[in-house]
């Protein structure tokens, strides 16, 4: 059986015969057109945004979360809104992970928290390796509800869980002489491949005057969120110090001694014109390259402006009676 | 008639250098930037207005090196995608960052000396995206334009300059991307001794 013949086209969908013969440029054109618009297009975005939020947050390790004797009620909390768990988990200055926001979540799994040993020594009657697990068991844990404001003008707001500093000191019996507290983080390049870059010396380290690392708000945090600090927020021990500037709260902690003479701490050794040893949150002294009279509070559009000492000026401005905060940042 | 060689080239650089900031916006828009969406979409404008801006610098030396004409066609539509993000940049400053403060903005451009910077960078851009039509060239006359035209190397030494002391503490991009204005800066200035010397006649060859 023959087929019938298809109809005939029309005029006017023939294809004019100039056309035709250049199909072919065109489509070539057409393809080296859009081959070289996604290249470019893709080759800026790699460049100017490669640094995209990791799409999973680090779970922290399966474990025994001890559960707070006390909620995040007291007199020491702030009841403002708390910035969301994705949001205090991905956003990290944890220069051991690398230098983005967003490294410690990626890289920060390489960390092992067990075992894990915190010695206290140094000015003390009573030095002790601790397990951290003992230490964890033998300070009822609580939690805490503070302002974290970074130097670099945002902040947050994070249900810690932790204890005061001030009862790890007590059992240790600082001596007569001691007069400041000086902390050390875990100094291992193979866990915290950020320490092979020389971008700080490492180990990072930390330190406070005596009455500082006493006063009830100083907390040693292990968790945040009712959860194990994951480790891209220094598990599974940090200093917590909501009325200085973050870089303060030093992270993944080993070492906590006891000192006569005020201890060296990283950042005022990187760039001692910009950070100081107080590094109390001051909205009057401005860092030399931006002000801190604002900063932005994650999650907020507008800016907000700083409180003295984060807003903590009631519990610590005693603290700095007498002192120019101005000379002593 | 003769279409013009590589038809395509300038329509494909518009629609690929608007694409990152055209995603941008989106993400923004959607929520997806992270949790300082403020700080990423500064960070990219920026780094973008950046890398284009040397990408357009970096024409003439590639037309000087390779023969090929191209880079010279390219060279003004680079330029303009650059001044683009520049200005988004500015703009996402002064509006989402600072919401507009202008006693704040004005206080930062003279006390902060790497605002300072980027805003001169930016201030010099305006003349060059102003005069970049074909008949400014005519205006102006070719020698006075081009000498104009070569304040775009003290924006990107300035943009280089704001990078490096915007950064906290690592500053090996930035002084990445001052090599790469070093060694464009080095092959001009050695074509224009080469010249000098030898007045060599320019070989044009029409593609």
């Amino acid at each position: 059986m023959a087929d019938p013949l298809p109809p005939e086209p029309p005029a006017s969908e023939v294809t004019p015969e100039k056309l035709y013969l250049r199909r072919r440029d065109f489509i070539r054109n057409v393809a080296l057109f859009t081959g070289t618009a996604v290249g470019v297009g893709g080759g800026l975005y790699w460049l100017g945004a490669r640094q995209a939020p990791p799409s999973d947050v680090l779970v922290p390790d399966a474990g025994e979360v001890p559960q707070p004797v006390a909620h995040g009620v007291g007199a020491l909390d702030t009841d403002e809104p708390r910035t969301p768990y994705d949001v205090v988990t991905t956003y990290n200055n944890f220069y051991e992970f690398g230098l983005d926001k967003s490294d410690p979540a990626r890289h920060a799994g390489t960390l092992r928290t067990r075992p894990w040993t915190v010695v206290v020594d140094g000015e003390v009657h009573e030095p002790r390796t601790w397990d951290i697990d003992a230490l964890l068991a033998a300070f009822p844990l609580e939690e805490r509800v503070y302002r974290m404001r970074c130097v670099e003008a945002w902040s947050m707001v994070i249900p810690w869980l932790g204890f005061p500093l001030a009862r790890l000191l007590e059992r240790a019996r600082p001596t007569g002489a001691a007069r400041y507290v000086a902390f050390t983080t875990l100094n291992d390049p193979e866990q915290m491949p950020g320490q092979r870059r020389g971008v700080l010396d490492w180990p990072y380290v930390e330190g406070l005057r005596l009455d500082e690392a006493q006063h009830p708000l100083t907390l040693l945090a292990s968790g945040l969120y009712g959860k194990q600090l994951p480790p891209q927020n220094g598990a599974p021990l940090r200093l917590v110090v909501p009325w200085k500037y973050g870089f303060k709260g030093i992270k993944s902690i080993v070492r906590i001694t006891l000192t006569r003479e005020q201890p060296p701490t990283t950042w005022n050794l990187a760039a001692p014109r910009e950070y100081g040893f107080y590094a109390n949150v001051n909205p009057a002294v401005d860092h030399p390259r931006w002000s801190q009279a604002h900063e932005r509070r994650l999650g907020e559009f507008r800016r907000r402006p700083t409180l003295p000492f984060n807003g903590y000026a009631e519990q610590v401005a005693s603290l700095y009676q007498g002192m120019d905060l101005s000379r002593d940042f | 008639m003769a279409s013009p060689p590589h038809p395509w080239l300038n329509p494909a650089l518009t629609v690929g250098g608007l694409a990152p900031l055209v995603v941008l916006v989106i993400q923004g828009a959607q929520g997806s930037l992270g949790a300082n969406a403020i700080e990423r979409a500064l960070n990219q404008t920026g780094l973008t207005a950046l890398v284009l801006l040397l990408a357009s610098l970096a024409c003439t030396p590639l037309r000087l090196l390779s023969g090929w004409t191209w880079p010279a066609r390219v060279r003004r539509t680079l330029g303009l995608l650059a001044f683009t993000y520049a200005v988004a940049h500015l703009l996402t400053y002064v509006v989402l960052d600072q919401n507009l403060a202008l006693s704040a903005l004005a206080t930062d451009v003279v006390k902060r000396p790497f605002i300072t910077v980027g805003f001169t960078a930016l201030v010099l851009l305006v003349p060059l995206a102003v005069t970049s039509t074909k008949a400014s060239v005519r205006r102006l006359g070719f020698p006075q334009w081009q000498r104009l035209h070569r304040l775009a190397y003290a924006a990107a030494a300035l943009g280089v300059v704001h990078f490096a002391w915007r950064v906290k503490r690592d500053v090996t991009e930035p002084l990445v991307y001052g090599a790469v204005l070093a060694l464009l800066l080095a092959v001009r200035v050695g074509e224009a001794l080469r010249q000098r010397r030898a007045r060599a006649p320019q070989t044009r060859r029409v593609a």
